[in-house]
Order: structure tokens, then C-alpha cells, then sequence
């Protein structure tokens, strides 16, 4: 079984270890390169997007997520703000840095405030009888799709509006997985991703 | 027309704000960060750029809170909203120790999060505010475990240390961290029938104190604050267990205040390597002069307010 690496700059990272680790799959923080080459795949946390884009690039990972994405050895997982990591386009701020791994265009903090977070109950279509039961879906300050190619792949909506998606080797997700206790959408990732 | 209507119904997903689950949710996003004060829309600039994971909207930072004395109350609410419109992480605000009316006001204003804060003249001699009230989080103060698990008992969402704040020394923030861990391992061993009078003695729910018996740590995230001022302090509390830190009058008493806001955000993701430390703490010039909180008398001291 490959090690699934979490972005440990900033964030929730410690969960979505938990997480791991509660399902037996072998997990660890990634704070530098040198991490980063020990993981066949990776989880981008949720966190604070301006905080990430400094840190990212202060510690080169900007560059080595990018270069071995697009080599085709590490898929990854982008939870709230890890999804608008994933994303070409950020609305309002292009002076911030993102992947550009799934060809959508988001919007930070898109449903308003922290009074309007939210937890939801939503289906899924995920495949391998992970469907059945509704997900509890967590959205803390969390981001929109405001556009989506036509490549990319929905498995989840809310109110219409997409929030969990992938396309290639990418998998993200406007909500969070690791603040309950249902696996389903990283062993998703686990068996659709990493060791597909 | 009613058929209508029931299906309209049926596709909204049924959801819920306010839970504690939304609430402490934020503060795991605030993992590994720095929460900066700020006075005004200018500094929140900054404390972003320097990648402060929120701000908190406060009238005068702790020091000049203790040099110029009075009554210290909640931010006017245009500057709250003069940093709301400036920058696009969270915004928090500190109100009264029992003052629910200025947690209202703060609520309708959308802050993010609201520190129930000693800092301020305290409202109330007896009680806090009913925090399970609110849709909006609260981030409270402690000394102990005891006095965390009141608050957490009373809806914080969040704990922090109370440190000594405006003081610019560490001590008590050490101290205070330091005594809640110790409590909590404490916890851990003891046999079950001793935990009522442990829950006793600690002057907690009795249902709080077995759950950390039971899981080793706070029901919600712990972060420091109180008496921040240099990269080093912040990698000190890290490693003593805070999951993030606030740094109150540290960053914009000091002589750089954008040098050190950064070197403070690096040094708390890079807390547990000493040699990028090194490299972040070089030529930030001035920190804040400070107080030396042991020759400080107690009726200064800002912590022992909160029941």
C-alpha cells in the first residue's frame, strides 16, 4: 500500500492523518520536498488560501506538487481550501496561487461568513456501493465552482451546485470528510486514485 | 399547487449553522497559524500579507489597554467593518467577559469568531456569556483545565491559554499550557471512580472531565496566546502542545511589524526545525520592550479575570 502524504504547512491536516490511519492506510505530514518524495499521493487540507500561498512557495512545494502531478506520480485530494488549490482559477484573487489540476474557476468564502457555515446531508455518486446512505457534508467558509470544464467529473452535488469532483488524477471536494467519521470519500480517493 | 411546493421542498438539502461541529471546524482550519491584533484596516493588511490565518478586530492592542487604563470595551463596529471589507481571512472580535449584548452586536456584524477576553474590563463578576446561544464560535481564555472545561462547558468552541497579555513575556502562557497538559495526562490515569471528585476538584462537568479521561485531550482545539513576541515564543508554545498561536501587541509594538508577522508565521509551521528558526529570526530588529510579569503587582495581571 502507497503512503498517502497530508500538506502539513497550515490547517486540518492532523484530522485527515487520523483519518488515514483509522483506516489503516499508512499516512504522513509533508512540510518539505524531502517529504514529499516518500508519498504516492497527497491530501491538501482546508485551511486559509492567502496563509497557503506564502507558505507554499516559501517552502518550494508550489514547484514540487506541480512537477510530479504532471509527471503522473502523485494524485491528489484537496479538501475546502485544498480544492481551490486545485483549481485554474481563483474569482477575485489571480494574484494567488493555485495548481490548475482541474479546469474550474472557484470562489473563496462563497456562502458567506462563518455564521453561514453549514453541515448538510447529501448523496454521492461514488461507485462500489458507497452510495446508499447520505454523506454528512461539513462546509466551513466554503468555496463555489463558478465555472466547470467539460472534462471534469461531478459525484456530488448540493443545491445544484457541484462539490465533489475530479478530473485526471484529482480529486476535490468543497467539504470535509475529515471532521466526521465516514471514510467513504477517502477510500474513494484510496481505491479510485492512488492505487487504481 | 401543493404537490408543487412539496417537491420544491424535497430537493433542498436540509441544513444546519451553528453546530459545534461548523464551529470548531474553523478553528481546525486555524491549525498551525497565526491570529494577529490588529486596530485598523491597515495592520489587517499587513497581518495578511505577512499570512496571518484570521485577525482579531480590537479598539488598542493589550499593552496600551494597561498603559492608558479605562474601561476597555468591544472595537467600534466601523472599524470591525473597515477590516471585514479589507481583507478575505476570518475576522474575529473580542467582547466583554459576560457581555452578551456586545457578542449580539458582534454576531450581527458576521465576525467569525468572538473572544469572550479578560483583556477587556470584564461585564460580569459571576458569569460568562451562555455561548450555546450563538451561531457564531467562541475562542475563551484559561488558566487551567478546570477553567477550560467550564468554558467549554458554557459553548466555547475553541480554548486558549490567557497568558499574560500586553506583557510580551512568555511565561504564564507557558505556565498555563503546561498546567492544562499536565492535568490532562493526569486525567488519563486515573482509575474511573476517582473522576467525580476529580470533576469535583477541578470545578468541571463531570461529563467533560471523562471524555478527556478518555481521549487525552481537549474536546476542542488549544491555542496559545498571551505574551508572544518573537519566533522562538511561538515555536516554544508548538511544541508544548499549542495547535496554533495569537499574538496580541508582539507584532505591531515591535519595530518591524511586517518582518516579524512573517518570521512568526514561518516559525509556527516550521516549529519543530531549529535551523530555519534561526534563519527567520535574523535582523527583524526590535521586539516589543515588555514586562517582566514577576515583578508585575497582581492586581495588574489581566488573567485572573474570568470565573
Amino acid at each position: 500500500m502507497k503512503k498517502i502524504g497530508v500538506l502539513a504547512l497550515q490547517g486540518d491536516f492532523e484530522l485527515h492523518i487520523k483519518m488515514l490511519e483509522t483506516m489503516g492506510a499508512p499516512a504522513c505530514e509533508v512540510r518539505t520536498p524531502a517529504d514529499l518524495r516518500t508519498v504516492g499521493g497527497l491530501i491538501i487540507p482546508g485551511g486559509e488560501t492567502t496563509t497557503m500561498d506564502r507558505l507554499l512557495r516559501f517552502s518550494g512545494l508550489d514547484k514540487a506538487v506541480s512537477r510530479r502531478f504532471r509527471n503522473g506520480t502523485l494524485p491528489v485530494y484537496g479538501t475546502c481550501m485544498g480544492m481551490i488549490l486545485t483549481a485554474r482559477e481563483i474569482e477575485e484573487y489571480p494574484e494567488l496561487f493555485c495548481f490548475g489540476f482541474i479546469d474550474m474557476k472557484v470562489a473563496r468564502n462563497a456562502y458567506g461568513r462563518q455564521v453561514d457555515s453549514f453541515e448538510a446531508d447529501v448523496k454521492m455518486k461514488l461507485g462500489n456501493g458507497a452510495n446508499g446512505k447520505p454523506f454528512n457534508a461539513v462546509f466551513i467558509r466554503a468555496p463555489q465552482v463558478v465555472e466547470l470544464g467539460a472534462g471534469v467529473e461531478v459525484y456530488a452535488r448540493h443545491n445544484s451546485l457541484p462539490i465533489l469532483m475530479s478530473q485526471g488524477n484529482c480529486l476535490a471536494g468543497s467539504f470535509h470528510p475529515e471532521l466526521t467519521d465516514d471514510s467513504r470519500v477517502h477510500k474513494f480517493f484510496i481505491d479510485n486514485f492512488v492505487e487504481a | 399547487m401543493a404537490k408543487k411546493k412539496k417537491s420544491v421542498k424535497k430537493t433542498v438539502d436540509k441544513s444546519q449553522t451553528g453546530t459545534l461541529r461548523v464551529k470548531s471546524g474553523l478553528a481546525e482550519m486555524l491549525k498551525g497559524g497565526v491570529i494577529m491584533d490588529v486596530t485598523t484596516p491597515e495592520q489587517a493588511r499587513i497581518a495578511e500579507d505577512a499570512g496571518a490565518v484570521a485577525v482579531m478586530a480590537l479598539e488598542r492592542v493589550p499593552s496600551d489597554i494597561r498603559k492608558e487604563g479605562g474601561v476597555a470595551r468591544m472595537a467600534d463596529p466601523e472599524i470591525i467593518e473597515a477590516i471585514q471589507k479589507t481583507v478575505s481571512i476570518p475576522v474575529m472580535a473580542k467582547a466583554r467577559i459576560g457581555h452578551f449584548a456586545e457578542a449580539q452586536l458582534l454576531e450581527a456584524m458576521k465576525v467569525d469568531y468572538i473572544d469572550e477576553s479578560e483583556v477587556l474590563t470584564p461585564a460580569d463578576e459571576h458569569f460568562h456569556i451562555d455561548k450555546w446561544q450563538f451561531t457564531v464560535p467562541f475562542v475563551c481564555g484559561a488558566r487551567d483545565l478546570g477553567e477550560a472545561l467550564r468554558r467549554i462547558g458554557e459553548g466555547a468552541a475553541l480554548i486558549r491559554t490567557k497568558g499574560e497579555a500586553g506583557s510580551g513575556d512568555i511565561v504564564e502562557a507557558v505556565r498555563h499550557m503546561r498546567t492544562v497538559q499536565g492535568a490532562i495526562t493526569r486525567l488519563t490515569r486515573l482509575p474511573e471512580e476517582e473522576l467525580m471528585t476529580e470533576a469535583k476538584n477541578l470545578g468541571a462537568p463531570y461529563d467533560l472531565v471523562r471524555w478527556v479521561a478518555e481521549n487525552g485531550k481537549l474536546p476542542v482545539p488549544n491555542f496559545a496566546a498571551g505574551g508572544i513576541a518573537t519566533p522562538a515564543d511561538a515555536s516554544l508554545m508548538m511544541q508544548l502542545g499549542a495547535e496554533s498561536v495569537f499574538v496580541g501587541s508582539g507584532i505591531f509594538k515591535s519595530d518591524d511589524p511586517p518582518a516579524r508577522g512573517k518570521a512568526i508565521v514561518m516559525a509556527v509551521t516550521n516549529y519543530k526545525n531549529p535551523k530555519l528558526l534561526a534563519k527567520v529570526s535574523r535582523g527583524l530588529k526590535k521586539a516589543m520592550k515588555g514586562l517582566d510579569t514577576s515583578k508585575m503587582d497582581e492586581k495588574d495581571k489581566l488573567q485572573g479575570r474570568g470565573w
